[in-house]
C-alpha cells in the first residue's frame, strides 16, 4: 500500500513552488522604469489570459496600442491562474510589482495597497472611468480611492433548465426564498433532482450561504463582519438556518458530497446533460455546461438569487466579481494610457465579441449575442449593491474557513451557530 | 568506524621506535590521510545536496512550527508551542491520526496477507503465471493521480461502472455513494489503495520466495510436511526479512498518504477521508498558515521517525545486524 516516494514527491512540489517564487523575485528586478536611451518606454503587462481566443485577442490589442503610441512597447507576461497568484504573493513580499498587473480587487489588492505598492488612480482615471458599469468598479475601490480598472464583471445566480421547470409546473422563476423552496418541492415531486452541487469543492456551497447572508443581514454585512472580526450577528446565523431548510429538503443530486464541479459526472455536467434542474453558479456556467455535458441550449435560463422575506437585503444586490488591472506605484504614464485604451468602447466591444466577457463599458452591451449573458448583464447594470467573492474579499484562511464550515453545515455536521462561531474564531486569529 | 582512518597516536613521531619503522608508519599515516581526504571530497557534493534539500527544510519546518507565519517574509510572530496545542485540540487532526491508524491496521490485516497469498499462488508452476504477475503489478506503475481520476469515475454514484456492474448482477443493494458517503469513503479508499499497492508487495514477496532454496522444501516434503506446514515452517520464516520490510514500507506509506486522497476526495466529504498530509496541504497552501502547517509536518515527521527508529531497533535489528557486520569487516 505504502509508497515511500510520496513524501519526496510532496517535497519536490513544495520546492518547485519555492523555486518559482525565487524566479519571480529575481525576474522583476532590473530595468525599473522601462525607459531606454532612444526614448521608448517598455511597459510590462502581467495577465492570466493563457487560453484562446483571449490570448491572441489581447496580444492583438497590445499591438494596436503600440501602433497608436509609437514610443511605447508592451511586454506581455502571461501566467496560468494559480501560478500567477503564487508569483504575485512572492512579488508583493518583495515589494515590487509589474507595471500593469491583473487583479481581482478586494482583500489581496488592499494588502498590496497597504504595502504602498499600488498606484492611486483616482485622479488619473476620473475623466474616462466615470462611465463604466458601476458594480464592475466596486472591487477596486479601497477607502474611496480607485486602484484598478475592470475589464470583466460577473455574478452568481441560478442557472435553470426551463424544460424541467415546465415539467414540474413552475411557471416563473421564484423571486422569494419560500417560493424557491416551493419550487424545489415541486421539482422533487415531479421526479426531478432540483439542485446540483459539487460537495468536493467547498466553494460551490459557500455561494448559498453568502447570498443568504446578503439577503438576511443586508449587503454590507459580510464586509462588516470581516472588518469587525465577528460573524455571529443574528442575520448570519439566520443565513445558515435558511440553508439548513434547503438542505433538509434533500434537493441535491445523488452523491453530491463527493461530486466535483467540472468533472465528467460533476455539478456542471449533471445540469448540462439535463439531469438536474438548477445550479447556483457564475456567468461562466453555460460555457462549462456545454464543455462537460451536452449543454442546454435554449432550455437554459438565468434568475437572480431570490430575496428572503423579512431580510434586509434586496434581490437586486449581487454577489460576484470580475477581472481588472492595477498599476504599480510609480508606473510610467504609458501604463495609465494603456488602461484607458483597454477600457475604451472600441476595445470593450472587441473583448465582449471575441472573448465572451461581460462588458464594463455600457455601450458595449450591443455586442452580447447570448440571451442568457444578456440577462446576467441586465442584473449587473441594474444592481443596487455588490459583494465581492469571499475568497477575494477575505484573507485566504478566512475564505477557506467559510467554505469549510458551510460545507460542514451542508453535510450536517455543523449547526448554523457553529458555522458563524468557527468563522469568527479564524477571523480573530488572522488579525 | 572513523577511528580507523585517523593516524594512530601510539605511532606518532614522539615515540622512541627506530627511524625506518617510523618512516613506514609515517608513510602509512600519510596514505591514510590521503584516503580520508578522498573519501571526504567524494562525499561533499552528496552531503551538500542532502543538507540543502533535506536537512535544512526539516530544520526550517521545525523552526517555523513555533511561529504564526503566512509563508512570506521572515517568520517573526513567535507563539511558542501554540501551534502544537492547537493541533491536538483540532478534531480534524485527531481524526487524521485515527484514520491513519485504521489504514495501518487494515493494510496489515488485509492487504499484506492478500499480497502474500497471491505471491505464494503465483510462485507455483502454472499457465500464464507471467501474465498474472504483470497484471497485478501494473496498477502500481500507474500514477496516483491517474488512479484517482479513474476510480472517481468507477465509483461515481449511480452512474459509475461499480454501480452498473453491481446492478447488472442483481446486487443493486450493495451499490452506494462510495466516495460521497462519509461512512463508506474510507472503505472505498482502502479498496482502491489495495488495488494499487498489493501488486508491489506481491512482487517483493515473490522475490523473497524465489530466494528460498528449493532443497528446503524438498527436505520438508521428505520429512512428510503438508502444504500448510511447509508454508508455516519453511516459507514464512525464510520470508520474514521481506515481510518486515514490506510492513515497514506499508506503515510509512499510510502515514504519508496524500496524492490519491487529494485527487479522489480532497479529504472530503466533510473531512471523513482527510489524512495528515492533506490537512497539512490545506493549511499550508490553501490557507497560507504555513506555521501551523509546519507543525503538522513536524508531527508527521516525528511519528514516522519514531516508528522507523523503533521498528529498526526492535524488528529489523536482526536483518540489519548482518549488514553492519559485513561493513565493519569491509573497512579492514
Amino acid at each position: 500500500m505504502g509508497d515511500p516516494a510520496l513524501s519526496r514527491r510532496g517535497f519536490l512540489a513544495a520546492s518547485a513552488a519555492a523555486g518559482l517564487s525565487m524566479t519571480a523575485l529575481s525576474g522583476c528586478g532590473g530595468d525599473s522604469d522601462g525607459g531606454s536611451s532612444d526614448g521608448t518606454t517598455t511597459i510590462e503587462w502581467w495577465n492570466i489570459s493563457t487560453t484562446q481566443p483571449t490570448k491572441d485577442v489581447w496580444a492583438g490589442l497590445a499591438k494596436k496600442f503600440e501602433a497608436q503610441n509609437p514610443k511605447v512597447k508592451v511586454k506581455i507576461v502571461q501566467l496560468e491562474n494559480d501560478a500567477y497568484k503564487s508569483k504575485m504573493t512572492a512579488l508583493t513580499a518583495s515589494g515590487k510589482l509589474p507595471d500593469i498587473f491583473h487583479t481581482w480587487g478586494g482583500g489581496v489588492l488592499k494588502q498590496q495597497v497597504d504595502a504602498g505598492l499600488v498606484e492611486d488612480l483616482t485622479d488619473r482615471t476620473k475623466d474616462w472611468a466615470e462611465g463604466l458599469v458601476p458594480v464592475s468598479k466596486q472591487p477596486y475601490i479601497i477607502d474611496e480611492k480607485v486602484y484598478g480598472i475592470p475589464f470583466d464583471i460577473g455574478m452568481i445566480g441560478f442557472w435553470y433548465n426551463k424544460a424541467l421547470f415546465k415539467k414540474a409546473g413552475i411557471s416563473a422563476p421564484p423571486t422569494t426564498w419560500s417560493a424557491f423552496l416551493d419550487a424545489v418541492g415541486k421539482l422533487k415531486s415531479a421526479g426531478v433532482t432540483p439542485l446540483a452541487l459539487a460537495g468536493k469543492e467547498a466553494w460551490t456551497g459557500m455561494y448559498y450561504w453568502a447570498y443568504l447572508a446578503m439577503r438576511t443581514a443586508g449587503v454590507g454585512a459580510l464586509q462588516k463582519a470581516n472588518d469587525d472580526k465577528d460573524f455571529t450577528a443574528p442575520g448570519l446565523v439566520q443565513a445558515g438556518e435558511h440553508l439548513k431548510e434547503l438542505v433538509e429538503l434533500e434537493p441535491f443530486q445523488k452523491g453530491f458530497l463527493g461530486a466535483s464541479y467540472s468533472g465528467p459526472t460533476g455539478q456542471s455536467a449533471t445540469v448540462g446533460n439535463g439531469k438536474v434542474a438548477m445550479e447556483l453558479m457564475g456567468q461562466w456556467a453555460p460555457v462549462v455546461q456545454a464543455d462537460t455535458g451536452k449543454g442546454l441550449g435554449d432550455d437554459l435560463g438565468f434568475f437572480p438569487f431570490p430575496a428572503v422575506e423579512g431580510g434586509q437585503g434586496a434581490i437586486t444586490e449581487v454577489f460576484g466579481g470580475g477581472g481588472g488591472h492595477a498599476l504599480r506605484s510609480g508606473a510610467p504614464q504609458a501604463a495609465a494610457d494603456f488602461l484607458k485604451f483597454f477600457a475604451s468602447e472600441a476595445t470593450d466591444l472587441e473583448l465582449v465579441k471575441k472573448t465572451g466577457v461581460l462588458p464594463v463599458v455600457p455601450a458595449a452591451e450591443s455586442a452580447i449575442a447570448d440571451p442568457n449573458i444578456k440577462a446576467v448583464q441586465k442584473e449587473l447594470t441594474a444592481a443596487t449593491g455588490f459583494q465581492l467573492y469571499l475568497d477575494q474579499a477575505y484573507a485566504p484562511a478566512l475564505g477557506q474557513e467559510v467554505n469549510d464550515s458551510v460545507a460542514a453545515l451542508i453535510a450536517g455536521s455543523k449547526s448554523p451557530e457553529q458555522v458563524t462561531e468557527s468563522i469568527t474564531d479564524v477571523a480573530k486569529e488572522e488579525q | 568506524m572513523t577511528s580507523t582512518f585517523l593516524p594512530d597516536k601510539r605511532t606518532g613521531p614522539d615515540t622512541d621506535r627506530p627511524p625506518p619503522a617510523a618512516d613506514a608508519v609515517r608513510g602509512r599515516a600519510r596514505r591514510r590521510a590521503l584516503n580520508w581526504l578522498t573519501a571526504v571530497s567524494f562525499q561533499v557534493p552528496a552531503l551538500v545536496l542532502f543538507g540543502v534539500l533535506v536537512l535544512l527544510p526539516i530544520l526550517f519546518a521545525l523552526y517555523a512550527a513555533f511561529f504564526r507565519w503566512g509563508g512570506f517574509g521572515r517568520p517573526s510572530d513567535y507563539i511558542g508551542v501554540d501551534n502544537f496545542t492547537r493541533l491536538f485540540d483540532d478534531p480534524v487532526f485527531l481524526g487524521d491520526l485515527w484514520r491513519c491508524l485504521v489504514l495501518v491496521v487494515l493494510s496489515l490485516a488485509l492487504q499484506l496477507p492478500f499480497a502474500l497469498a497471491m505471491a505464494v499462488a503465483l510462485n507455483q508452476r502454472m499457465r500464464g503465471r507471467a501474465v498474472y504477475r504483470m497484471l497485478f503489478f501494473a496498477p502500481y506503475v500507474l500514477s496516483e493521480a491517474i488512479t484517482g481520476v479513474l476510480f472517481s469515475m468507477i465509483f461515481a454514484p449511480g452512474d459509475g461502472l461499480a454501480d452498473h456492474v453491481l446492478g447488472g448482477i442483481g446486487l443493486d443493494g450493495l451499490g452506494g455513494e462510495w466516495f460521497a458517503d462519509p461512512d463508506m469513503v474510507m472503505a472505498t479508499l482502502f479498496l482502491v489503495m489495495t488495488w494499487k499497492y498489493f501488486g508491489f508487495h506481491m512482487m517483493l514477496y515473490l522475490a523473497g520466495l524465489q530466494s528460498i532454496p528449493r532443497e528446503l522444501h524438498e527436505a520438508a516434503l521428505i520429512d512428510g510436511a503438508g502444504p500448510w506446514q511447509r508454508v508455516r515452517n519453511v516459507t514464512l520464516p525464510l520470508l520474514a526479512p521481506t515481510l518486515r520490510i514490506s510492513v515497514f514500507l506499508s506503515v510509512i506509506g499510510a502515514i504519508q498518504l496524500f496524492d490519491l486522497v487529494w485527487v479522489v476526495t480532497a479529504g472530503g466529504p466533510d473531512h471523513h477521508s482527510e489524512t495528515m498530509a492533506v490537512t497539512m496541504f490545506q493549511f499550508g497552501f490553501k490557507r497560507y498558515q504555513v506555521g501551523y502547517a509546519s507543525a503538522i509536518s513536524v508531527v508527521m515527521f516525528g511519528i514516522s521517525l519514531v516508528f522507523a527508529l523503533a521498528y529498526q531497533r526492535f524488528v529489523l535489528r536482526r536483518d540489519l545486524e548482518g549488514a553492519t557486520t559485513t561493513m565493519r569487516g569491509g573497512v579492514k
